[in-house]
């Protein structure tokens, strides 16, 4: 089976201004919820405390949330977790009280009010804590930027690793755009699943600037552009059916992962579909505006051979 | 030009060999067992320990599925629950107090791969179930504890070389000894600074200020985090739990996980608590009913505490510590001969013993407040009257309110006091049902995404495709036995990554298949557009490997938690699918076209 049977090269970089003004659009409104609506963070990161408990028969919420202000926690958040059984409880950050001593607190009143309930998960993140996991994550996402960005420079060159990294970069900012929009929570799972992402989406740019190399080399009169061009559509068939290899394994996860995982999958899957796009369609047309030319990317050593050519 | 020479298959072959077996352990799965180790980390191991266990359970008539000893101690393995925690009562009343015996879960594999060090994966807490505590090292307390012993010495010395002061108090951690004859306050510091080379001094009108020192500082803070994490492994030696992990972070933080417990209250409450004895004399001169009535409203006479105690009776006790609990060796609930009340019965060591010695013979008639002081509230538990001089280094305390409390004081001071008082700042738990669900789920998830990418893989390449399967099957299979012999520790974010790599790891298949396409449609023929296919794309699989391995060890890095156990995953997948995408499924292509004469059409779609 073949669904891609491509006999002329698909004039991709004409569509350049178009694409790039998508992108552009996309990049902007992403920026915009996140500046409005800002990200829902998790307990990772706020600090709180997080008790998901599950009862043998559905649960009542009323009850639920009468045992939570039988002890004064009024500012507990109680919903359904996944199932009618599962039922999630929410409490913010309170000065003065060890949140070790909430969570107990919190569940010996459950107990009290139906003793089937049964305690799942409990997570308490001090704000301090919360805080060191924001900056850490932040940091991460900065180092695996500038490492991608160093090995580009190397292997490549450095109007590549600026291309690559842009594009890449409008991935993240619109995954994130789409957290801020549904108020998905983002926790540190989902970091996991942006930083995967940072790197998979990357792949695609190398393997199409592979190909641009390439054809340097091999199309030797051929302008900038239609080798451009050529790169992508060679390798488009590889894009799509990789990406959609990947996604047959998130959407599996998105299905029989469970609440812990849908977070994660949701992530991976619009940094999935947007990344076939922004590699393409926006890292190439930055890194024609850069200025890639044929000699860019001669190597060292094969520059120094042409140099022992001249007389 | 498709043939690899006779190493690379052997090699192949080997990796999958060993892959097989260091991913066996798995199928096994784990059941029920006790483990024994013994109390002290000085304590040497046994060997006779092994007969010894398994005597007293034959003697009980349990049915022992194995039994064998390791480095750390004596693991039974029992067919099902009910067995185990019988024997863990029986060994528990038969091995006494210098053995710990825990609940733990076994590897079902045979001998042979255990002997080969093949086991299971470790796996995480959330997979399954336990407590994971970040604690936080309260070190203000502990300096604040140092520079309260300093004003004790301060006033011991000072009085020996008869150096008259009008008064030594601690603000902060900065101790001011007041003067009013700038003589005595001369020869104080000269003596002072003899004496505590720790300490910085300052002059300044009649006052001398004493403060540590960094390097003390440094020294009191490290030696307290130390202290605090040899009594919580004491401690939770006692609460008895199989492969506990308790680990330094940082400068003042201390990781507690302790996988299977399911009482996290329990937990919790044992972990936090910074119980310990103080011995002071109650102040008989000045505990008539009209100061203690003052005291009672504030006005405390100087160098005296005022409590309430158990019985509600006001009671002056003087600050000067005469014994604290470190000279406690050990203490143990019991029970008051007369009264029947619950008491605890504490032994001191000699340096102990002596100084009690000395306080009731000096004192003999007056009274002798017993306080506990847990997160520095001190609460007088009792407060009897000196008969007369007590030598030995035996005390029965009593005025506890019941057996548990009595019980509960005792494992505090046997465990050891914490140097300084620690907050949990993080805790997560995970309860079992959950645990074996989340492993569930992320096989499930595996699974079928695998499946999915199986069928299409063969729909849309044919032969090659069904290639690319057989090598993402045993990239997984690689993968499997590469966490299992190192031991990584999995959680459910590195099932996520398992599932996530193998979906990225096609993509080297992907690009290969489709090379080899675009070298049979420029007119190739089959074994060199199988060749050319396997090198063109070789160097674009490098690159993209090497950039999404930059991302996972980022992740690494700064990871922390959930994220770190990702990034282990995600890390050694990238290493494993690079082998059995090029490596391994070439073998396969070498070993189905490489050898034939001629080839007309490649089944690859």
């Amino acid at each position: 089976m073949e669904i891609f049977k491509i006999k002329k090269d698909i004039p991709f970089m004409s569509y350049g201004r178009l694409t790039t003004a998508i992108s552009l659009v996309t990049f902007l409104l992403a920026v915009l919820f996140l500046a409005t609506k800002g990200l829902n963070l998790g307990v990772d990161f706020t600090g709180g405390t997080v008790v998901e408990v599950s009862y043998p028969q559905s649960a009542d919420l009323v009850k639920v949330r009468h045992a939570v202000d039988s002890i004064g926690l009024n500012e507990a958040t109680v919903q359904n977790f996944g199932s009618s059984h599962d039922v999630m409880i929410r409490l913010p950050l309170k000065k003065g009280v060890t949140s070790a001593q909430l969570s107990e607190q919190v569940l010996s009143a459950l107990k009290k009010e139906d003793s089937t309930v049964e305690m799942r998960r409990v997570e308490t993140v001090g704000a301090q804590v919360g805080q060191e996991l924001y900056e850490n994550g932040a940091l991460a996402l900065l180092l695996v930027s500038i490492g991608i960005m160093a090995y580009l420079a190397l292997r490549f060159e450095w109007r590549f690793a600026v291309a690559a990294i842009v594009a890449n970069m409008h991935d993240v900012i619109i995954i994130l755009g789409f957290f801020a929009f549904f108020q998905w929570e983002f926790n540190l799972t989902v970091l996991a699943a942006i930083l995967a992402v940072l790197g998979y989406s990357v792949n695609e740019s190398v393997v199409v600037f592979d190909r641009v190399r390439e054809n340097f080399r091999k199309m030797r009169k051929a302008t900038v552009v239609s080798v451009i061009d050529n790169a992508i559509t060679r390798t488009m068939s590889r894009t799509v059916i990789t990406h959609f290899c990947t996604q047959l394994m998130v959407l599996s996860m998105l299905l029989f992962g469970g609440e812990t995982l849908h977070n994660f999958s949701l992530a991976l899957t619009i940094g999935i579909l947007f990344g076939i796009y922004s590699s393409v369609l926006v890292a190439c047309p930055i890194a024609l505006y850069l200025g890639v030319s044929r000699e860019n990317l001669i190597t060292g050593a094969e520059k120094k051979e042409t140099a022992d050519e001249m007389p | 030009m498709n043939r690899y020479p006779l190493w690379k298959y052997i090699l192949v072959l080997t990796a999958l060999l060993l892959g097989l077996i260091y991913s066996m352990p798995n199928i096994f799965g784990e059941s029920p067992a006790v483990q024994v180790t013994t109390a002290k980390a000085t304590t040497k191991l046994d060997p006779a320990l092994l007969g010894k266990v398994e005597g007293a359970l034959k003697q009980e008539n349990i049915k022992i599925d194995a039994i064998f000893m390791d480095a750390t101690g004596v693991k039974v393995r029992f067919a099902d629950a009910d067995t185990q925690i019988k024997a863990k009562d029986i060994l528990k009343s038969n091995l006494g107090k210098d053995y710990v015996i825990a609940l733990n879960l076994i590897s079902r594999s045979p001998t042979w791969l255990t002997n080969i060090h093949a086991r299971p994966m470790y796996l995480g807490l959330d997979l399954r179930g336990g407590v994971h505590f970040l604690l936080q090292v309260d070190m203000k307390a502990a300096l604040d504890k140092a520079a309260d012993r300093y004003v004790g010495d301060f006033r011991a010395s000072l009085r020996k070389e008869r150096i008259s002061y009008s008064g030594v108090a601690r603000n902060d951690q900065s101790i001011q000894i007041k003067f009013t004859d700038a003589k005595e306050l001369a020869k104080a510091e000269k003596i002072i600074s003899n004496d505590f080379p720790d300490l910085t001094i300052k002059e300044s009108n009649n006052t001398l200020i004493a403060t540590l020192n960094l390097q003390a500082q440094k020294r009191i803070q490290e030696f307290a985090l130390k202290q605090n994490i040899q009594t919580l492994h004491n401690r939770i030696n006692e609460l008895g739990v199989a492969e506990p992990i308790i680990q330094q972070q940082g400068l003042d933080r201390v990781v507690v996980q302790l996988p299977g417990v399911q009482d996290t209250a329990k937990a919790k409450e044992i972990l936090g608590r910074t119980a310990t004895l103080e011995i002071r004399l109650v102040d008989e001169e000045k505990s008539d009913p009209t100061t203690l009535e003052q005291a009672s409203k504030g006005q405390t006479p100087f160098g005296d505490e005022f409590f309430m105690d158990r019985n509600n009776q006001p009671i002056l006790v003087k600050k000067k510590v005469e014994l604290t609990g470190e000279y406690i060796t050990d203490a143990g609930p019991g029970a008051d001969q007369q009264s029947g009340r619950a008491t605890v019965n504490v032994t001191l060591d000699g340096r102990g013993a002596r100084i009690f010695r000395q306080v009731t013979k000096d004192n003999v008639g007056k009274r002798m407040a017993i306080l506990l002081i847990e997160k520095g509230q001190a609460e007088v538990i009792t407060a009897p009257v000196i008969n007369e001089e007590i030598g030995g280094g035996r005390v029965q305390i009593s005025g506890m309110n019941n057996t548990q409390e009595a019980t509960d004081i005792s494992l505090l001071l046997r465990a050891g006091a914490l140097a300084a008082p620690m907050d949990i700042i993080e805790e997560r738990t995970v309860g079992p049902s959950m645990g074996e669900e989340n492993i569930k789920r992320g096989m499930h998830s595996t699974l079928w995404g695998f499946a999915a990418i199986a069928v299409f893989m063969i729909i849309y390449y044919v032969m090659f495709g069904g290639i690319s399967v057989v090598a993402l099957g045993i990239n997984l299979l690689l993968l499997l036995a590469i966490l299992s012999m190192l031991q990584a520790t999995l959680t459910l974010p590195g099932l996520a990554a398992i599932a996530l790599t193998l979906g990225m790891a096609i993509d080297a298949n992907v690009l290969i298949n489709e090379r080899i396409r675009e070298e049979l449609r420029n007119g190739n023929s089959p074994q060199a557009s199988i060749s050319a296919g396997y090198e063109r794309a070789f160097d674009t699989i490098l690159d993209s490997n090497v950039t999404t391995m930059i991302a996972g060890l980022a992740l690494f890095m700064f990871g922390s938690g959930p994220v770190k156990g990702f990034a282990v995953v995600h890390v050694l997948g990238i290493l494993t699918s690079m082998f059995s995408a090029v490596v391994v499924s070439r073998a396969i292509v070498n070993l189905v076209y490489g050898y034939r004469r001629k080839i007309n059409k490649l089944a690859i779609g």
